[in-house]
This record gives C-alpha cells, sequence and structure tokens, in this order.
C-alpha cells in the first residue's frame, strides 16, 4: 500500500466507522440490495428503517460478514472488510432473539467473545462485573438464559456484544420481542448506553417510531435501495419521496394541482385552500399540473372559517387518550378517508359521526410529489 | 355435558378397541416374561410353579456369556464408529452443496429398505471372494452400513432444529469455524448425537438376520447365539433372556428419553 493510500484510510478513519460503497448483494437472481453508498461515523447511531424485505437486515448482515457483497466495498474503521471473516471483524451483534447460549449460563455467555480472544480468567471476570454494573443486572451471573425474563435476556445480550468493545454494533429488531412497556423502557436505556459508551451502531427495524425516537441519522429503505439518509426531523418533515413520506408518520395524501410556481416554492390549490410547498419533490412543476400532497394528521383542522380545502363526512370519532384520531371521507380530496389528529379530551363531544365538516390545511411540512396516476 | 346413548356406546367401543390393540401389542412379552419363570424344563404357559433358575442358567451358559461380549464389542465400535460417519454426512448435506448429493444421501439412507439378510448374504459373499476371514472386522463393518441410516438422521434432524443464529452469534463475538463448533455446535447438538448413538447401539446389539450370516462360531452375537440355542433346547433360560433383554432396552430408552426431553428444555428459548 502507498504512503497516500495509508494517509488516505487514516483520515477516513477520523470521520467514519462504517461504509459501504457501491455494495450490490443478489441472492439467486433477486437482488436484495442495489448499489448501496452509506457512511456511518464515529459514534452515532444509525437507523436502517423500511418495510420488511427491504434489504435492512442484509445491509446488516454484510456489515457482519455473514455475506460477501457481490461488488463494492465495505469499510469498518477505514479498513477494508468486504472478504474479512466474522470471527475478525471486531463487531458486536445483537440478534432479534438475542441467541444466548442455552447450554452456558449469563456469565459464560457474557465472558464467551473475551475467551476467544485469549484474555486471561481475572480480567474477564472483572469486565464482565463491570459490563453487568452497566447493563444493571448483577447477581444472575449462574442462571441459564432460560431462567431470565425477556428483558434480562435482552440485557445479557447486550453486554454480551459490548464485553470485547466492538468497532461497530449491530441491533436487528432488538426490541420486537418485547412487550409495549418493557420496550419503552428497554429502549432508553439501550439508548442510554449507546450514547454513554459512544458505541457506533446500526440498528435495524421496520417501526418508524422507534427509529424517530432513538435514532442520531435515519437511512430509509424500499426495495433494496435507499432512499433518503438523514436525521429524524429531516426524514419526518421533509421525506425526498414519496415512499418516504407514506412510511413516516400518518400521512393524508390530498389531491391537488399547482397553481403557480415562484423560485423554490410551488402554489398548491386544494378547493378554496392554497398551501406553498418546496419544488424538491415535484419532477417538472408546472401550473395546473396534478399533485399529491402529504400532510401529517396533526396538520390538519376542522373548521367553519375560509378558505376550506375540503369538506367530508366524519366516519368515525376514536378516542385515544391524550387524543383523539378522527377519521373523514372526502371523496373529492382523497382517494381513502383522512386523519385528523386532535389533542385535547372535549373534542369527542364537539362533532358526530356522521356530520359534514370542513377542513383547513396548515401548510407547515407539508409536502408535494407528482400525481400517482 | 349430556351425551346421548349413541355418543357413550361410541366411546366404550372406542375404549375397547385402543384397550385391545395394546393388549396384542403387550401379550408377547407377557408370555414371555411369565414363561420364564417356570420352574419346569419346557416352554409352558402358563406356569404352575415359580423359580429363578432360568435366569441363573442364562447368565452362567457360556454361549451366551460369549455372546454378549461380542455382541457388546461390535455394538460399541459399530454405533460409535456410525455416528463419527453420520454425523459427518449429516453436517455436510446440512451445510453444503454439492454434486450427487441426492444420490449419496439416497445410499446412505438405503440400508433402510434394504432386507437385512441381503445386505448380510452380500457381506458373506464379499468376505469370501476377497478371502477375508469372517473375524469381528465384517461384523462391525456390516452394523454399521446397517445403523447409519439412523444415525444420520437424527443428527440431520437435530441439525436442522439448530438455530443458525448460535453460530452466528458466536463468530461475531469471535469465534474462528473450528472454536464455534467445539462450543457452540457440538453441545448444542449433543442430545441429538446421544440418542442417535443409542439408537444404533440398541439396534445393532439385537440385530439377528444379518449377523446370522457375518458371524462364525467365535464372533457369534448374543441373538445369534439364543438362536443357535433354541435350535437343539427348548428350556424356559430363552425366556429368562428375553426378560432380560426387554428390560435392559426398556431402561435405556427411558433414559434416552429423559435425555431428549432435556434437550427440549435447553432449546426453549427459541420459541419466541
Amino acid at each position: 500500500m502507498s504512503n497516500a493510500a495509508i494517509k488516505g484510510a487514516s483520515a477516513e478513519r477520523t470521520d467514519f466507522a462504517v461504509t459501504l460503497d457501491g455494495v450490490t448483494k443478489r441472492f439467486g437472481g433477486v437482488i436484495a440490495i442495489h448499489e448501496a453508498h452509506l457512511t456511518i461515523r464515529r459514534g452515532e447511531l444509525m437507523t436502517l428503517l423500511g418495510p420488511s424485505g427491504c434489504g435492512k437486515t442484509t445491509v446488516l448482515n454484510l456489515v457482519a460478514g455473514f455475506f460477501m457483497p457481490d461488488s463494492g466495498e465495505i469499510t469498518i474503521d477505514g479498513a477494508p472488510v468486504s472478504r474479512l471473516p466474522t470471527y475478525k471483524r471486531e463487531i458486536g451483534m445483537m440478534f432479534q432473539n438475542y441467541a444466548l447460549f442455552p447450554h452456558m449460563t449469563v456469565e459464560a455467555n457474557i465472558g464467551y467473545g473475551l475467551r476467544m480472544r485469549g484474555v486471561n480468567r481475572a480480567e474477564i471476570h472483572k469486565r464482565i462485573s463491570e459490563v453487568l454494573s452497566l447493563v444493571k443486572l448483577r447477581g444472575l451471573e449462574d442462571r441459564r438464559p432460560r431462567q431470565l425474563s425477556g428483558g434480562q435476556q435482552q440485557r445479557v445480550a447486550i453486554a454480551r456484544a459490548l464485553i470485547i468493545n466492538p468497532k461497530v454494533l449491530l441491533l436487528d429488531e432488538p426490541f420486537s420481542a418485547l412487550d409495549k412497556n418493557l420496550r419503552g423502557s428497554m429502549q432508553v436505556e439501550v439508548k442510554e448506553i449507546q450514547r454513554k459508551l459512544g458505541v457506533t451502531t446500526i440498528f435495524v427495524t421496520h417501526d418508524q417510531s422507534e427509529a424517530l425516537s432513538l435514532s442520531d441519522r435515519i437511512t430509509v429503505m424500499s426495495d433494496g435501495r435507499i432512499l433518503q439518509v438523514g436525521t429524524p426531523e429531516e426524514i419526518y418533515r421533509c421525506p425526498a419521496q414519496r415512499f418516504v413520506a407514506s412510511f413516516i408518520g400518518d400521512a393524508n395524501v390530498l389531491k391537488g394541482k399547482i397553481e403557480r410556481v415562484e423560485g423554490a416554492t410551488a402554489l398548491v390549490a386544494i378547493g378554496d385552500a392554497r398551501i406553498p410547498v418546496p419544488v424538491t419533490g415535484l419532477n417538472k412543476p408546472s401550473p395546473n399540473a396534478a399533485v399529491d400532497l402529504f400532510v401529517r394528521c396533526e396538520r390538519l383542522a376542522i373548521t367553519t372559517a375560509k378558505p376550506i380545502a375540503c369538506t367530508g363526512r366524519i366516519s368515525a370519532l376514536i378516542y385515544q387518550g391524550g387524543y383523539i384520531d378522527i377519521h373523514i371521507e372526502t371523496p373529492a380530496a382523497a382517494e381513502g378517508k383522512v386523519l385528523l389528529r386532535l389533542p385535547g379530551h372535549g373534542s369527542i363531544t364537539k362533532w358526530q359521526v356522521g356530520e359534514t365538516v370542513g377542513m383547513a390545511i396548515d401548510g407547515t411540512d407539508a409536502v408535494a410529489f407528482a400525481a400517482s396516476c | 355435558m349430556p351425551r346421548s346413548a349413541f355418543q357413550r356406546l361410541l366411546r366404550v367401543i372406542g375404549i375397547s378397541v385402543v384397550v385391545v390393540i395394546l393388549g396384542f401389542l403387550a401379550l408377547p412379552a407377557v408370555v414371555v416374561t411369565l414363561a420364564a419363570f417356570n420352574d419346569k424344563a419346557i416352554l409352558a404357559f402358563p406356569p404352575e410353579q415359580w423359580s429363578w433358575r432360568w435366569f441363573v442358567k442364562a447368565v452362567e451358559y457360556e454361549d451366551f456369556r460369549a455372546g454378549f461380549r461380542n455382541g457388546a464389542t461390535v455394538t460399541l465400535w459399530a454405533s460409535s464408529t456410525a455416528l463419527v460417519i453420520g454425523a459427518a454426512f449429516a453436517f455436510a448435506i446440512d451445510r453444503y452443496q454439492f454434486r450427487f448429493k441426492r444420490l449419496i444421501e439416497t445410499i446412505l439412507i438405503s440400508p433402510l429398505v434394504i432386507p437385512h439378510f441381503t445386505v448380510g448374504l452380500g457381506f458373506l459373499i464379499l468376505a469370501a471372494e476377497l478371502g477375508l476371514a469372517r473375524g469381528f472386522a465384517v461384523v462391525i463393518v456390516c452394523h454399521i452400513v446397517l445403523v447409519l441410516p439412523f444415525v444420520l438422521r437424527s443428527v440431520y434432524v437435530s441439525l436442522r432444529n439448530l438455530d443458525p443464529r448460535y453460530e452466528l452469534a458466536a463468530a461475531s463475538l469471535g469465534a474462528t469455524p473450528g472454536r464455534v463448533l467445539l462450543t457452540v455446535t457440538l453441545p448444542l447438538l449433543a442430545p441429538g448425537l446421544a440418542s442417535g448413538w443409542l439408537f444404533a447401539a440398541i439396534l445393532s446389539f439385537n440385530e439377528f438376520t444379518a449377523s446370522l450370516f457375518v458371524t462364525s462360531q467365535r464372533t457369534q452375537t448374543l441373538p445369534v447365539a439364543m438362536y443357535n440355542y433354541v435350535r437343539e433346547y427348548a428350556d424356559p433360560s430363552m425366556a429368562a433372556l428375553s426378560v432380560m433383554y426387554i428390560v435392559v432396552t426398556a431402561l435405556l430408552l427411558t433414559f434416552a428419553n429423559a435425555f431428549l426431553g432435556l434437550g427440549k428444555v435447553m432449546n426453549v428459548e427459541r420459541s419466541h
């Protein structure tokens, strides 16, 4: 390797913990990952988000080395690893079912990685007790995995992955096996541990709210392609593609028409309402072009004041505790029903099912894409 | 829940059928057991006077003692060798793609459907053609062929049921493929390996048809010795030996079942 190449590699090392450079993976004739480019910064929690079958788990498995890419290169800490077997990659992986070794005690499970590295017994013992305090799991060292609750098993799994000080921590849908209450508290805890240790983490999930709440950045994937990479706020507020807008958050799709274009802003007409949107999502924004306007459910309101965007019939009022969901049929403006989310407890008695109401649109964060048909 | 008379009748008939079937299954063992305790020197049923003397005679009879030693030697070698070969093939078939995989699998399983006397006769002819003495080697190889399908199936099924994520987790923690095998794969397969071995051992020890062809006076196994005995004598020591067989096999199977049960518990986490 030339000096320049070494310098290049070490410069990269300071910036990125993991990179994917044009990585493609096929299974038989099916392309699972299509020329993926991705850079993951040191210490960040990067989420791979998408529906099942989008290729997010394949990316994780490629970084782990469970299979090799067909083309492209993966680097960990600046060093190419595409041809490196898993056991040399210094990664920590946590599986959906935790994959704790059932024939070993908690202590033996956690110490496994250090034993494989030939660390001496006293040191292993010391580090096990450190990591057990980190994950708040002291006193269960001699139990078998089957004697632990789901949350405890998860703590063992994360302790086992972290004890080797991995260059990157890989989490494969780690919370999906937990019930809802436990899931919330484990999410907070894992995030805290991750931040405290500053370990670069790749987190795979299909749960968009989990992705929004835990991530430093999110990579949205669909059909083996990376659609958008950004902070949770960027992804939520400025979805770059139609799929991203519909996958993240509860979006309403309203049929509108471009009235005029002023620089980077297009004015979309829906009923009497005029909503300015950025032109980024539109291919060739021209007046009179039909567009689909994506509006978050909390940005719609029931109103009697002008301008009214559309009118519709209330088909359901659903009490959700802190807010209510109102489903409204408005065939003129949307293909299905639209969903309004209103805060407060009084709202539930304000309207009746079957009532016809007018709706106003708050244009904040609305985005438009060319009409789908 | 109220039942109609017809439903009650069906129920009675159903229970009776089950009892009759179970009775027929248990009948030979019951008859043999009762005959074994008969004091008279004939295989009579039911016995008029009870005695342990045929058990003593069976245990002291030199041909049976030699048969037991020969059988144990053959069984230990055959089932242990079959375990190693069967496990290796099971791994290869489960983990790798190669040419003629189906064909190889079929050949390995084929002794299940080929009559034992064919296998025995085949080995007898082969040994004669090759000029091999009818020593233990021929008997052991013959038994390996006969029990291999059972070991192969047992290990293969255990491998299929092994969650690959255990091995991936071990690899991610820095274990080389060899250490993954030793520290994770083999311990998790232990119940399957042990039950495969035990099953092979029981089959081998009880095997008669093929053994009749390939054993000689010097190498005859216990079932062959029993056959030779019964051709000349008809006293209840045969029945006594049969009872011992039944008891030992039942104990081994109970042990195996407990072991397999333990195996299920060990893999309990897979359920979520």
